[in-house]
């Protein structure tokens, strides 16, 4: 890690986080596409975190990669799982007509 | 050490190539697609940062189980994704300037970094686990099961809370199924279902 640094490592997870939030608002309609930006946004995250982790000898940033590998993956399920639901009631994804949920 | 760098940026260039494709492809598909490639090139990123663990963990958990759940939905739910796209152009001009206002934040942060590399600290400062001559798995292994066994505990709850939850959320009783009801077979009686008809010779039923 001496020519490619940890700088190198923060401006591509930069790079992917810039992505993932573009991506949110360029596809407002579509929820699929925001849950994937989503994920994009954890997975340049956990790029920050390793690269600090293996920057700092200190493998704790590799635990909480870990951990927010754990909380994406739940979040996916939880997430797709509503969207199925949600898809089979109203016949459509359209975030707009999601505030129907609101009591 | 220049094949290092060359991988890195092989898998970085790949890696963000991909994430504009995600965000970019007009086919959902397609998005979860480059969503793998993105995903795979993370790991490789992960490999060069001597986190092997992890980058199996990501290939393992995100290629085998997350990408292929978002495909499965793709594919499940019949979704009119032309309409989707309308208003794609409308919230461009929104969504780049915020996207340009966080680049610009982040690059500032980093461009300070770059300036002045001994300000977050040298590398190895932190007295942290040594990753010595352990194996990178290994050394997780011991921190996890110790000092962080806690929050590995609730890492689980949270997935059992998940597996739950999407199950009653997505199971449904439908109507006019013919299903097995162990209960009344159990709680049926010969008396209940057996008739016995005393039939006289030659006379028929």
């Amino acid at each position: 890690m001496t020519a490619i640094g940890l700088g190198h490592y923060l401006t591509v997870a930069a790079i992917l986080f810039t992505l993932g939030l573009f991506g949110i608002f360029l596809n407002r309609k579509n929820v699929i596409v925001i849950l994937m930006s989503i994920e994009l946004m954890l997975l340049a995250v956990n790029i920050n975190l390793v690269a600090f982790s293996a920057h700092m000898d200190d493998l704790t940033g590799q635990i909480f990669a870990m951990f927010v590998l754990t909380v994406a993956a739940a979040e996916a399920a939880i997430g797709l799982a509503i969207l199925v639901v949600y898809h089979r009631n109203r016949g459509s994804i359209e975030v707009e007509d999601i505030n129907m949920m609101k009591g | 050490m220049i094949l290092q760098a060359f991988a890195f940026y092989l898998f970085a260039f790949v890696a963000v190539a991909s994430g504009v494709m995600v965000i970019a492809a007009r086919n959902p598909v397609h998005s979860v697609l480059f969503l793998i490639l993105a995903f795979f090139n993370a790991a490789g990123l992960f490999v060069l940062m001597g986190a092997e663990f992890l980058a199996m963990l990501l290939v393992v958990v995100y290629v085998g189980a997350v990408a292929v759940l978002f495909l499965f939905v793709v594919m499940m739910l019949d979704i009119d994704f032309i309409r989707l796209r309308e208003g794609f152009m409308r919230y461009l001009p929104v969504g780049a300037m915020i996207g340009l206002v966080l680049l610009a934040e982040l690059a500032v942060v980093i461009g300070g970094h770059f300036l002045a590399p001994e300000f977050g600290g040298p590398a190895g400062a932190m007295p942290g686990p040594a990753v010595g001559d352990i194996t990178n798995t290994e050394a997780i292994g011991r921190l996890i099961y110790t000092d962080y066994v806690y929050i590995f505990q609730a890492a689980g709850l949270v997935l059992l809370v998940a597996m739950v939850g999407a199950i009653v959320l997505t199971a449904r009783r439908r109507e006019g199924v013919k299903r097995q009801r162990a209960a009344d077979q159990s709680a049926r009686r010969p008396e209940d279902s057996v008739e016995i008809v005393k039939i006289p010779t030659g006379s028929g039923v």
